[in-house]
């Protein structure tokens, strides 16, 4: 297939957005969902609630909001830009932090679920070897959590791949800058002549999500024969 | 060792725990559920007692009244859980220097524990016999002051049993390890116990010697009636299979082979002993102990309770009809013999004291 230059930009910059976004909305996730799984404190059910939001939220709202939050103006887009010197609106950056929040919510509960499932006595029992809870976390905890983690972060990269109300209300569509496949898809279908583009770009989407699904099908299997001894 | 006093508080169960133990393994000993696996997890401090102290040597593990609460990773204890939990993600050898400290002797616990063909393998590929070694090593290799072990053979067939009993046995002569150890089956207790306490419902009933508390506690119908004898070991008839050992009370002949010279603690169940007013011949029974009657102990049941103090001064229970009794004109400060047959005593009930 022959793409033009600007369906090129589109298809690199998806790439882009997408990975940065699962590689920050990993630790994050991770994080919360270990604190989900393992602690109890006052406000979980809130705190729950905060990160599952952009899932049941119209998209169009999270992006209004992340607007009015992480715009110029607003008092974290304002904070940024004053410490140091990081513009999200209308930028690529803004962007990604659209598609991770809107991730994010599947990574935790991907995790969550993994962690969960892990025998919190194995835990116990590293402790009693002489970990530290950070040790216990690193060496126990996260090794065996990461099938889910694996998970997690192709269904956040799949997400963020497709993410299109929120990035839109929040950077607009600007080729070269904020115009993902998505956006570009979107663009094209409003114009006459452009079906024969768009499909080619569909053609793309459908290609990356399923080499995604694949690697993460094969990395899992990996993994948990790996744990299951039959390396 | 351990001094321990404290409440535990939880919605359907209520524990006080408040003993103290001494050096050796002091058994946990009693019913599933009166919470012996609780009072192991609040010494490991993996659960919280509502309020009291615990303390371990010279460190202060837990304190309600200084709202001190050790970490449980501060308190270097040794725990061995019942179904081992071996990280499953972790060779053998990884598993054993997860918490292994530079002091610590890795190929000496390796061989002790017979583990060096296994240190390539996942936890996975391991038998459960296996699995509950290497818990063991990784719990001695991180050179812990006290060793916790909660029922670590109950998963394991008799076969299995017998495969790491002598570890434990090791443990105790060779570490000098205190260990506290959570079993509710009593040969296990009998074999491996310098100390025991009884716990039932939630509260420590009883604690001791194990001759004693055993045979003083086991009375209550839940348990089958035990005595238990200290003899040494004689002579060993390879002939016939049979180790003699001498008992104050007369010579007692049991099956299989014991080292001479090593004093051994037997349990008799009280239904499994014949009592006699003259001593037996033209009888199969081997093992005839001579001593007094101290106590007859009627109920309704058309089954009494008759102790006997042998000669040397341990009791002996008897189970034996109402009517035996009175055919015989049983009664208290009379000479007996009591007949206990070598089948009877199986080796798993024997134990070095």
């Amino acid at each position: 297939m022959n793409f033009t230059p600007e369906e090129w930009t589109a298809i690199l910059l998806s790439l882009k957005v997408a990975s940065i976004a699962t590689l920050c909305a990993l630790p994050i996730g991770t994080g919360l969902a270990w604190l989900l799984a393992r602690r109890d404190f006052w406000g979980k059910t809130i705190l729950n609630g905060i990160i599952h939001l952009p899932l049941v939220l119209p998209p169009v709202v999270t992006g209004y909001l992340l607007l009015l939050a992480f715009g110029r103006r607003g008092p974290a887009g304002a904070f940024l830009d004053q410490c140091c010197g990081i513009v999200l609106s209308f930028r690529w950056t803004g962007a990604a932090l659209a598609a991770g929040i809107m991730g994010l919510p599947l990574m935790v509960r991907a995790v969550r679920l993994t962690i969960e499932a892990i025998d919190s006595r194995l835990e116990h029992a590293a402790a009693t070897l002489g970990a530290s809870p950070l040790r216990v976390f690193f060496t126990i905890t996260l090794p065996l959590a990461l099938p889910g983690l694996v998970a997690g972060s192709i269904l956040a990269f799949a997400k963020a791949l497709g993410e299109f109300g929120a990035t839109i209300t929040f950077v607009s569509s600007i080729p070269g800058e904020t115009q993902t496949i998505a956006l570009a898809i979107y663009g094209l279908t409003q114009v006459p002549g452009g079906d024969a583009a768009a499909l080619r770009l569909a053609a793309v989407s459908i290609v990356i999500s399923l080499a995604a699904l694949a690697a993460s099908e094969v990395m899992a299997r990996r993994l948990s024969r790996r744990i299951a001894g039959f390396a | 060792m351990i001094e321990a006093d404290f409440t535990l508080h939880r919605p359907a169960f209520d524990l006080h725990a408040r003993f103290t133990t001494g050096p050796g393994v002091t058994a946990l000993f009693g019913p599933s559920g009166s919470g012996k696996s609780t009072i192991l997890n609040a010494i490991a401090g993996l659960e919280t007692p509502t309020a009291g102290r615990i303390v371990a040597g010279t460190s202060l593990f837990f304190d309600s009244g200084k709202r001190k609460n050790l970490a449980p990773h501060r308190r270097r204890i040794g725990y061995v859980f019942q179904d081992a939990l071996l990280f499953p993600h972790l060779s053998v050898a990884g598993n054993l220097r997860y918490g292994s400290r530079r002091r610590t002797d890795m190929t000496a616990i390796v061989d002790l524990l017979g583990l060096g063909a296994l240190l390539e393998r996942q936890p996975a590929r391991l038998s459960g016999g296996e699995r509950q070694r290497v818990a063991i090593g990784r719990a001695l290799l991180s050179d812990p002051v006290l060793l916790l072990m909660d029922e670590p053979l109950a998963s394991l067939d008799i076969a299995r049993k017998q495969e790491i009993l002598p570890y434990i046995e090791s443990l105790r002569d060779r570490f000098h390890l205190p260990v506290l150890y959570v079993s509710h089956a009593i040969d296990e207790v009998i074999r491996l116990a310098d100390q025991v306490l009884m716990v039932e419902q939630g509260r420590i009933m009883a604690s001791g010697a194990p001759e004693t508390v055993l045979a003083s506690h086991l009375d209550s119908g839940r348990f089958t009636q035990i005595s238990v004898l200290t003899a040494t070991a004689k002579s060993f008839d390879s002939r016939y299979g049979l180790t003699t050992l001498e008992h104050k009370a007369g010579l007692i002949s049991i099956a299989g082979r014991l080292e001479a010279g090593h004093e051994s603690r037997i349990a008799v169940r009280a239904t499994d002993v014949t009592l006699a007013l003259a001593p037996p011949k033209d009888m199969s029974v081997r093992t005839a102990l001579y001593g007094n009657i101290a106590s007859i102990a009627i109920t309704q049941s058309p089954v009494a309770t008759v102790k006997v103090e042998l000669a040397g001064g341990q009791t002996l229970d008897v189970s034996v009809t109402r009517k035996a009794i009175d055919d015989l004109g049983l009664d208290k400060g009379q000479a007996v013999w009591c007949l206990i047959k070598a089948v009877s005593i199986d080796e798993r009930w024997l134990g070095s004291a």
